[in-house]
């Protein structure tokens, strides 16, 4: 079996995989991070949406080994020594989520939108979570939280 | 997914080696076609080659008054390039209106124009501005390129290595959307320039396609007024539960008004 390096939430990981082994499976299976979820696996819901060297992706829509030598950071290393990401915390406070399972995936997509555009507008917003989907908030106070993490980020 | 090995070169030529000495190997690019396939075990290639590692593949560049646009360069990259906003602002939101921000992370023009999914946007791209499709063989304009569904005149072990697009005095590009996947219903690119004027439809069809009648109509008077009227036999358009063949047929001429009055410098 080939073996797969990369560094996962600052820390370098190094493993012997199955080539068909999807960047998801890895991080759940392999290094136990369970945060990252797996909702259609067919690239449609974005429960899996983690960061490949800086960008949001679908990790059930990538092979482990389209990541070797890259740095992915799913939503366990956004928190910082135990204080929440502010876009966590907007979410929280805001009541962004009810059973959570989009969560990390909304989560990371939305720090990906907000590294491109610190100000977005709620159409800006809507339109950028196409590829996450909801099953349980309507959305609202999803993009209320966003809106605020921006505020929030921008100082 | 059933198992396959995995290659990674770092050369196109060494890539080409590998698909000649893996009679059932597959390329990847960005993977958002080929990976939920063989999910569905409707492809099970013994290998996967890579094009991942291969630098020449990536990047946009101007060569000539062309914009060159390699293979494994993806669709957010080519939404958001300086170049193709400034020399094809129609091209950057073809490119920026691909499925959403995950998928066009990942997404390249190569795996799309090999893949040539009835529904998809660039061959709509490709065709209406007259594009170059170069591979590691040859020269393949963009009209030759797309043959019929899933099908182009890629040879066994081709690989697609940039597309030359000239740059258009006009340009537009209007898409009736599927509002779950994103993908072309219908949509219409429509240009005026060195290739001459195009209207290319993708979505409608099995494969893309131009109107002759509507880029005749267009070459006398540049203006959606110009279109009124004109109608595509629905005999040979797709119809399925998104929509008829009629309804299809109707969008065709909805759509290539909106992407003439869309149509920028
Ligand atoms: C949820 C979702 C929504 C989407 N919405 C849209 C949409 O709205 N519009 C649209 O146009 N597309 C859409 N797509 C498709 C998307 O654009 C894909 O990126 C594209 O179809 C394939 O590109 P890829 O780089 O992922 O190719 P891959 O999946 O890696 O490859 C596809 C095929 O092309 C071959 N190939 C790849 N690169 C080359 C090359 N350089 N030379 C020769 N052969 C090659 C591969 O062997 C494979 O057979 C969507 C996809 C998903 C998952
Ligand atoms: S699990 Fe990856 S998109 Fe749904
Ligand atoms: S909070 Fe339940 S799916 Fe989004």
């Amino acid at each position: 079996m080939p073996t797969v390096t990369m560094t996962v939430n600052g820390q370098q990981v190094s493993r012997d995989v199955e080539p068909r082994t999807l960047l998801v499976q890895f991080l759940r299976e392999e290094l136990g991070l369970t945060g990252t979820h797996v909702g259609c696996d067919t690239s449609q819901c974005g429960a899996c949406v983690v960061h490949v060297d800086g960008t949001s992706v679908k990790a059930c829509t990538a092979l482990a080994m389209q990541a070797d030598g890259s740095e992915v950071t799913t939503i366990e290393g956004l928190a910082n020594n135990g204080e929440l990401h502010p876009m966590q915390a907007a979410f929280k406070e805001h009541h962004g989520l009810q059973c959570g399972f989009c969560t990390p995936g909304m989560v990371m997509s939305a720090v990906d939108l907000l590294k491109r555009n610190p100000d977005p507008d709620e159409d800006t917003i809507r339109h950028w979570l196409e590829g996450n989907i909801c099953r349980c908030t309507g959305y609202h106070n999803i993009v209320k939280a966003i809106q605020h993490a921006a505020k929030e980020m921008r100082g | 997914m059933y198992g396959f090995e995995y290659h990674k070169p770092s050369s196109l030529d060494e890539a080409a080696k590998l698909l000649a000495d893996n009679e059932e190997a597959s390329l990847i690019a960005g993977g958002h076609t080929l990976l939920p396939t063989m999910k569905q075990r409707l492809a099970a290639p013994s290998a996967i080659v890579d094009l991942g590692g291969i630098a020449d593949l990536k990047g946009i560049r101007e060569e000539g008054g062309n914009i060159v646009v390699g293979a494994i360069t993806t669709h957010d990259a080519v939404a958001g390039s300086d170049v193709v906003q400034a020399k094809i602002p129609a091209m950057a939101r073809l490119a920026g209106g691909i499925g959403d921000p995950q998928v066009r992370n990942r997404g390249t023009i190569g795996g799309s124009i090999a893949n040539n999914d009835p529904a998809a946007d660039y061959p709509a791209g490709l065709v209406g501005l007259g594009a170059i499709v170069r591979t590691n063989k040859r020269e393949i304009p963009a009209d030759d390129f797309f043959v019929a569904l899933f099908e182009t005149a890629l040879e066994e072990g081709e690989i697609v290595k940039e597309v030359s697009f000239p740059v258009p005095e006009k340009a537009g590009y209007a898409k009736f959307h599927n509002p779950a996947s994103r993908y072309a219903i219908v949509g219409v690119f429509v240009s005026r320039g060195p290739q001459g004027v195009r209207v290319a439809v993708t979505g409608a069809g099995p494969c893309v396609f131009r109107v002759k009648e509507m880029e005749d109509a267009l070459s006398g008077n540049w203006s959606a007024d110009a279109l009124k009227g004109i109608t595509v036999p629905e005999d040979e358009l797709n119809a399925d539960l998104h929509a008829s063949a009629e309804y299809r047929a109707h969008l065709v001429g909805v759509m290539a008004r909106r992407a003439v009055q869309a149509a920028t410098a």
